[in-house]
Protein backbone atom coordinates (compact mmCIF):
# COMPACT_ATOMS: atom_id res chain seq x y z
CA UNK A 1 0.00 0.00 0.00
CA UNK A 2 2.79 2.45 0.75
CA UNK A 3 4.01 2.03 -2.82
CA UNK A 4 0.76 3.47 -4.12
CA UNK A 5 2.00 6.98 -4.91
CA UNK A 6 5.36 6.12 -6.53
CA UNK A 7 3.64 3.44 -8.59
CA UNK A 8 1.03 5.91 -9.85
CA UNK A 9 3.73 8.41 -10.77
CA UNK A 10 5.71 5.69 -12.54
CA UNK A 11 2.55 4.73 -14.44
CA UNK A 12 1.91 8.33 -15.44
CA UNK A 13 5.49 8.75 -16.69
CA UNK A 14 5.32 5.58 -18.76
CA UNK A 15 2.15 6.88 -20.41
CA UNK A 16 3.65 10.18 -21.67
CA UNK A 17 4.07 8.99 -25.30
CA UNK A 18 0.60 7.46 -25.57
CA UNK A 19 -0.91 10.50 -23.83
CA UNK A 20 0.72 12.75 -26.44
CA UNK A 21 -0.96 10.79 -29.21
CA UNK A 22 -4.29 10.68 -27.29
CA UNK A 23 -4.09 14.47 -26.96
CA UNK A 24 -3.45 14.81 -30.71
CA UNK A 25 -6.49 12.83 -31.78
CA UNK A 26 -8.50 14.18 -28.85
CA UNK A 27 -8.11 17.61 -30.42
CA UNK A 28 -9.46 16.17 -33.69
CA UNK A 29 -12.52 14.90 -31.78
CA UNK A 30 -12.93 18.35 -30.22
CA UNK A 31 -13.01 20.01 -33.64
CA UNK A 32 -15.68 17.56 -34.83
CA UNK A 33 -17.67 18.07 -31.61
CA UNK A 34 -17.61 21.85 -32.08
CA UNK A 35 -19.16 21.41 -35.52
CA UNK A 36 -21.92 19.28 -33.93
CA UNK A 37 -22.62 21.98 -31.34
CA UNK A 38 -21.45 20.17 -28.21
CA UNK A 39 -20.72 22.44 -25.24
CA UNK A 40 -17.56 22.01 -23.17
CA UNK A 41 -19.73 20.49 -20.45
CA UNK A 42 -21.19 17.87 -22.83
CA UNK A 43 -17.64 17.07 -23.88
CA UNK A 44 -16.33 16.75 -20.32
CA UNK A 45 -19.35 14.68 -19.27
CA UNK A 46 -18.62 12.27 -22.11
CA UNK A 47 -14.85 12.22 -21.41
CA UNK A 48 -15.47 11.45 -17.75
CA UNK A 49 -18.35 8.99 -18.01
CA UNK A 50 -17.36 7.01 -21.11
CA UNK A 51 -13.58 7.57 -21.44
CA UNK A 52 -13.14 5.51 -24.61
CA UNK A 53 -11.73 7.26 -27.68
CA UNK A 54 -13.15 5.26 -30.59
CA UNK A 55 -16.63 5.10 -29.04
CA UNK A 56 -16.62 8.84 -28.43
CA UNK A 57 -15.81 9.51 -32.09
CA UNK A 58 -18.83 7.47 -33.15
CA UNK A 59 -21.06 9.13 -30.53
CA UNK A 60 -20.10 12.60 -31.76
CA UNK A 61 -20.75 11.43 -35.29
CA UNK A 62 -24.29 10.27 -34.32
CA UNK A 63 -24.92 13.40 -32.19
CA UNK A 64 -28.04 15.38 -33.14
CA UNK A 65 -30.83 17.50 -31.67
CA UNK A 66 -32.86 14.34 -31.36
CA UNK A 67 -30.40 11.87 -29.86
CA UNK A 68 -30.62 8.32 -31.34
CA UNK A 69 -30.32 6.82 -27.86
CA UNK A 70 -30.86 3.16 -28.77
CA UNK A 71 -28.64 3.11 -31.85
CA UNK A 72 -25.93 4.99 -30.00
CA UNK A 73 -25.91 2.56 -27.07
CA UNK A 74 -25.76 -0.40 -29.45
CA UNK A 75 -22.91 1.16 -31.45
CA UNK A 76 -20.95 1.80 -28.24
CA UNK A 77 -21.54 -1.81 -27.15
CA UNK A 78 -20.12 -3.17 -30.39
CA UNK A 79 -17.14 -0.81 -30.52
CA UNK A 80 -16.24 -1.43 -26.89
CA UNK A 81 -16.73 -5.20 -26.93
CA UNK A 82 -12.94 -5.43 -26.96
CA UNK A 83 -12.94 -4.14 -23.37
CA UNK A 84 -14.36 -7.52 -22.34
CA UNK A 85 -11.15 -9.08 -23.67
CA UNK A 86 -8.98 -6.27 -22.30
CA UNK A 87 -10.59 -6.72 -18.87
CA UNK A 88 -10.06 -10.47 -19.02
CA UNK A 89 -6.40 -10.06 -19.95
CA UNK A 90 -5.88 -7.99 -16.79
CA UNK A 91 -6.90 -10.98 -14.64
CA UNK A 92 -3.36 -11.98 -13.63
CA UNK A 93 -2.45 -8.37 -12.73
CA UNK A 94 -5.45 -8.11 -10.40
CA UNK A 95 -5.14 -11.60 -8.88
CA UNK A 96 -5.45 -11.47 -5.11
CA UNK A 97 -7.04 -8.00 -5.15
CA UNK A 98 -10.46 -7.39 -3.58
CA UNK A 99 -13.67 -6.61 -5.42
CA UNK A 100 -13.73 -2.94 -4.36
CA UNK A 101 -10.20 -2.46 -5.68
CA UNK A 102 -11.28 -3.90 -9.04
CA UNK A 103 -14.45 -1.77 -9.14
CA UNK A 104 -12.48 1.39 -8.44
CA UNK A 105 -9.64 0.73 -10.88
CA UNK A 106 -11.42 -0.51 -13.98
CA UNK A 107 -13.15 2.67 -15.10
CA UNK A 108 -9.90 4.35 -16.15
CA UNK A 109 -8.68 1.44 -18.26
CA UNK A 110 -8.31 2.55 -21.89
CA UNK A 111 -6.46 0.95 -24.83
CA UNK A 112 -3.41 3.11 -24.14
CA UNK A 113 -2.67 2.54 -20.46
CA UNK A 114 -3.69 -1.11 -20.83
CA UNK A 115 -1.14 -1.61 -23.61
CA UNK A 116 1.59 0.21 -21.63
CA UNK A 117 0.81 -1.90 -18.56
CA UNK A 118 0.87 -5.14 -20.56
CA UNK A 119 4.31 -4.38 -21.96
CA UNK A 120 5.47 -3.39 -18.44
CA UNK A 121 4.15 -6.72 -17.17
CA UNK A 122 6.55 -8.49 -19.52
CA UNK A 123 9.30 -7.19 -17.22
CA UNK A 124 7.29 -8.28 -14.20
CA UNK A 125 7.09 -4.74 -12.82
CA UNK A 126 3.47 -3.77 -13.53
CA UNK A 127 1.02 -3.12 -10.69
CA UNK A 128 -2.62 -2.06 -10.52
CA UNK A 129 -1.56 1.37 -9.26
CA UNK A 130 0.78 1.70 -12.24
CA UNK A 131 -2.25 1.05 -14.47
CA UNK A 132 -4.39 3.52 -12.53
CA UNK A 133 -1.77 6.30 -12.49
CA UNK A 134 -1.48 5.91 -16.25
CA UNK A 135 -5.28 6.12 -16.50
CA UNK A 136 -5.46 9.39 -14.58
CA UNK A 137 -2.70 10.95 -16.65
CA UNK A 138 -4.35 9.77 -19.85
CA UNK A 139 -7.70 11.19 -18.72
CA UNK A 140 -6.10 14.60 -18.19
CA UNK A 141 -4.34 14.52 -21.58
CA UNK A 142 -7.43 13.26 -23.41
CA UNK A 143 -9.68 15.87 -21.77
CA UNK A 144 -7.34 18.76 -22.48
CA UNK A 145 -6.90 17.58 -26.09
CA UNK A 146 -10.67 17.47 -26.68
CA UNK A 147 -11.19 20.87 -25.03
CA UNK A 148 -8.37 22.48 -27.04
CA UNK A 149 -10.04 21.22 -30.23
CA UNK A 150 -13.52 22.23 -29.08
CA UNK A 151 -12.74 25.72 -27.79
CA UNK A 152 -9.73 26.58 -29.99
CA UNK A 153 -11.95 25.52 -32.87
CA UNK A 154 -10.80 25.02 -36.41
CA UNK A 155 -7.08 25.74 -35.99
CA UNK A 156 -6.46 22.32 -37.46
CA UNK A 157 -9.11 22.03 -40.12
CA UNK A 158 -7.37 19.17 -41.89
CA UNK A 159 -5.63 17.04 -39.24
CA UNK A 160 -4.73 14.39 -41.82
CA UNK A 161 -2.36 16.90 -43.49
CA UNK A 162 -0.17 16.61 -40.40
CA UNK A 163 -0.55 12.82 -40.19
CA UNK A 164 -2.32 13.30 -36.85
CA UNK A 165 -4.71 10.50 -37.80
CA UNK A 166 -1.68 8.18 -38.01
CA UNK A 167 -0.55 9.02 -34.44
CA UNK A 168 -2.90 6.40 -33.05
CA UNK A 169 -1.68 3.70 -35.44
CA UNK A 170 2.00 4.55 -34.90
CA UNK A 171 1.85 4.55 -31.11
CA UNK A 172 -0.03 1.25 -30.97
CA UNK A 173 2.38 -0.31 -33.45
CA UNK A 174 5.23 0.61 -31.12
CA UNK A 175 3.35 -0.92 -28.18
CA UNK A 176 2.52 -4.10 -30.09
CA UNK A 177 6.26 -4.60 -30.72
CA UNK A 178 6.70 -4.56 -26.94
CA UNK A 179 4.18 -7.38 -26.55
CA UNK A 180 5.92 -9.70 -29.02
CA UNK A 181 6.97 -12.87 -27.15
CA UNK A 182 8.97 -14.50 -29.93
CA UNK A 183 8.32 -17.82 -31.65
CA UNK A 184 5.17 -18.69 -29.71
CA UNK A 185 3.51 -15.56 -31.13
CA UNK A 186 4.12 -16.35 -34.82
CA UNK A 187 0.95 -18.42 -35.30
CA UNK A 188 -1.46 -16.34 -33.17
CA UNK A 189 -0.33 -13.08 -34.78
CA UNK A 190 -0.64 -14.40 -38.33
CA UNK A 191 -4.12 -15.76 -37.60
CA UNK A 192 -5.10 -12.54 -35.79
CA UNK A 193 -3.83 -10.40 -38.67
CA UNK A 194 -5.66 -12.38 -41.34
CA UNK A 195 -8.89 -12.42 -39.31
CA UNK A 196 -8.64 -8.68 -38.60
CA UNK A 197 -8.06 -7.81 -42.27
CA UNK A 198 -10.96 -10.01 -43.41
CA UNK A 199 -13.32 -8.63 -40.75
CA UNK A 200 -12.21 -5.09 -41.57
CA UNK A 201 -13.12 -5.67 -45.21
CA UNK A 202 -16.41 -7.50 -44.73
CA UNK A 203 -17.87 -6.44 -41.38
CA UNK A 204 -19.01 -2.95 -40.39
CA UNK A 205 -17.59 -0.86 -37.56
CA UNK A 206 -14.92 -2.11 -35.20
CA UNK A 207 -15.68 -5.85 -35.21
CA UNK A 208 -12.24 -6.51 -36.67
CA UNK A 209 -10.50 -5.85 -33.34
CA UNK A 210 -12.56 -8.45 -31.49
CA UNK A 211 -12.46 -10.89 -34.43
CA UNK A 212 -8.66 -10.70 -34.74
CA UNK A 213 -8.02 -10.87 -31.00
CA UNK A 214 -10.27 -13.89 -30.50
CA UNK A 215 -8.97 -15.71 -33.58
CA UNK A 216 -5.38 -15.19 -32.40
CA UNK A 217 -6.12 -16.41 -28.88
CA UNK A 218 -8.03 -19.46 -30.13
CA UNK A 219 -5.21 -20.42 -32.51
CA UNK A 220 -2.80 -20.28 -29.56
CA UNK A 221 -5.13 -22.59 -27.61
CA UNK A 222 -5.39 -25.13 -30.42
CA UNK A 223 -1.86 -24.81 -31.76
CA UNK A 224 0.76 -27.49 -31.12
CA UNK A 225 3.31 -26.28 -28.52
CA UNK A 226 4.39 -29.43 -26.65
CA UNK A 227 7.62 -27.94 -25.33
CA UNK A 228 5.90 -24.87 -24.00
CA UNK A 229 3.42 -26.98 -22.08
CA UNK A 230 6.29 -28.06 -19.84
CA UNK A 231 7.54 -24.53 -19.30
CA UNK A 232 4.04 -23.39 -18.47
CA UNK A 233 3.54 -26.14 -15.91
CA UNK A 234 6.51 -24.65 -14.05
CA UNK A 235 5.08 -21.15 -14.34
CA UNK A 236 1.70 -22.00 -12.87
CA UNK A 237 2.52 -21.77 -9.14
CA UNK A 238 3.67 -18.15 -9.51
CA UNK A 239 0.08 -17.05 -10.21
CA UNK B 1 -21.27 30.98 -18.65
CA UNK B 2 -22.18 27.51 -17.46
CA UNK B 3 -24.03 25.47 -20.12
CA UNK B 4 -26.82 23.07 -19.12
CA UNK B 5 -26.86 19.43 -20.21
CA UNK B 6 -29.88 18.42 -22.25
CA UNK B 7 -31.75 15.48 -20.56
CA UNK B 8 -31.48 13.44 -23.78
CA UNK B 9 -27.70 13.87 -23.74
CA UNK B 10 -27.65 12.92 -20.06
CA UNK B 11 -29.41 9.63 -20.85
CA UNK B 12 -27.57 8.77 -24.09
CA UNK B 13 -24.10 9.38 -22.65
CA UNK B 14 -25.10 7.76 -19.34
CA UNK B 15 -26.15 4.55 -21.11
CA UNK B 16 -22.96 4.51 -23.20
CA UNK B 17 -20.99 4.88 -19.98
CA UNK B 18 -22.84 2.01 -18.25
CA UNK B 19 -22.26 -0.30 -21.22
CA UNK B 20 -18.57 0.55 -21.40
CA UNK B 21 -17.92 0.17 -17.69
CA UNK B 22 -19.83 -3.14 -17.54
CA UNK B 23 -17.62 -4.53 -20.31
CA UNK B 24 -14.44 -3.39 -18.55
CA UNK B 25 -15.35 -4.78 -15.14
CA UNK B 26 -17.21 -7.79 -16.59
CA UNK B 27 -14.12 -8.99 -18.45
CA UNK B 28 -11.97 -8.74 -15.33
CA UNK B 29 -14.50 -10.54 -13.11
CA UNK B 30 -14.94 -13.30 -15.70
CA UNK B 31 -11.17 -13.78 -15.83
CA UNK B 32 -11.04 -14.94 -12.19
CA UNK B 33 -13.19 -17.94 -13.21
CA UNK B 34 -10.89 -18.97 -16.05
CA UNK B 35 -8.58 -21.99 -15.74
CA UNK B 36 -5.03 -21.04 -14.68
CA UNK B 37 -3.15 -23.53 -16.81
CA UNK B 38 -3.19 -25.61 -19.96
CA UNK B 39 -4.56 -24.64 -23.33
CA UNK B 40 -6.95 -21.96 -22.15
CA UNK B 41 -4.23 -20.14 -20.27
CA UNK B 42 -2.06 -20.27 -23.39
CA UNK B 43 -4.83 -18.60 -25.36
CA UNK B 44 -5.26 -15.88 -22.73
CA UNK B 45 -1.51 -15.25 -22.72
CA UNK B 46 -1.53 -14.76 -26.49
CA UNK B 47 -4.58 -12.48 -26.33
CA UNK B 48 -3.02 -9.05 -25.56
CA UNK B 49 -0.56 -9.19 -28.47
CA UNK B 50 -3.13 -10.60 -30.90
CA UNK B 51 -5.65 -7.92 -29.87
CA UNK B 52 -3.21 -5.04 -30.27
CA UNK B 53 -1.94 -6.38 -33.60
CA UNK B 54 -5.54 -6.64 -34.87
CA UNK B 55 -6.18 -3.08 -33.74
CA UNK B 56 -3.37 -1.58 -35.84
CA UNK B 57 -2.96 -3.84 -38.87
CA UNK B 58 -6.01 -2.70 -40.91
CA UNK B 59 -5.09 0.99 -40.51
CA UNK B 60 -1.47 0.26 -41.52
CA UNK B 61 -2.62 -1.67 -44.60
CA UNK B 62 -5.11 1.10 -45.46
CA UNK B 63 -2.13 3.47 -45.94
CA UNK B 64 -0.66 1.14 -48.57
CA UNK B 65 3.05 0.43 -49.04
CA UNK B 66 4.05 3.60 -47.18
CA UNK B 67 1.87 2.58 -44.25
CA UNK B 68 3.88 -0.66 -44.03
CA UNK B 69 7.14 1.31 -44.29
CA UNK B 70 6.02 3.70 -41.56
CA UNK B 71 5.04 0.78 -39.31
CA UNK B 72 8.35 -1.00 -39.96
CA UNK B 73 10.31 2.16 -39.11
CA UNK B 74 8.23 2.61 -35.94
CA UNK B 75 9.01 -0.99 -34.93
CA UNK B 76 12.75 -0.60 -35.63
CA UNK B 77 13.00 2.66 -33.68
CA UNK B 78 11.17 1.25 -30.65
CA UNK B 79 13.34 -1.89 -30.69
CA UNK B 80 16.58 0.14 -30.94
CA UNK B 81 15.74 2.96 -28.53
CA UNK B 82 12.88 1.65 -26.36
CA UNK B 83 11.42 5.14 -26.85
CA UNK B 84 7.75 4.93 -27.80
CA UNK B 85 7.38 8.68 -28.39
CA UNK B 86 10.33 8.84 -30.80
CA UNK B 87 9.01 5.73 -32.59
CA UNK B 88 5.56 7.28 -32.94
CA UNK B 89 6.99 10.52 -34.34
CA UNK B 90 9.16 8.66 -36.90
CA UNK B 91 6.11 6.73 -38.13
CA UNK B 92 4.08 9.93 -38.39
CA UNK B 93 6.93 11.70 -40.19
CA UNK B 94 6.91 9.09 -42.98
CA UNK B 95 3.15 9.51 -43.52
CA UNK B 96 3.45 13.31 -43.26
CA UNK B 97 6.22 13.39 -45.89
CA UNK B 98 4.43 11.03 -48.26
CA UNK B 99 1.23 13.08 -48.10
CA UNK B 100 3.13 16.36 -48.58
CA UNK B 101 4.87 15.02 -51.68
CA UNK B 102 1.70 13.42 -52.95
CA UNK B 103 -0.19 16.71 -52.95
Amino acid sequence: MKHRKPEMIRGARANVPVAASAMAYGSVLGVLAAQKGLSWLDMMYMNTAVFAGAAQFVMVDMWSNHMPIFEMTLAVLVINLRYLLIGASLGPLFSGRGLLHKIGMMHLVADENWAVTMSEQRNGTATTWFLFGGGIFLYLAWSSGTLIGLLGGGFITRPEDYALDFAFTAVFTALAVGLWRGKSDVLPWIVAGVAALLAHKFLPGKWYIVAGGLAGAISAMLGPCEIEEVEEAEDVPSY
Amino acid sequence: MFPAINPQVLIAVGLAACVTYSLRLGGLLLASRFPRSGRFRRGMDALPGALLFSLVLPSIVAEGVWGLMAAALTAIVVLRTRNTLAAMLCGMLVIFAVRKIGQ
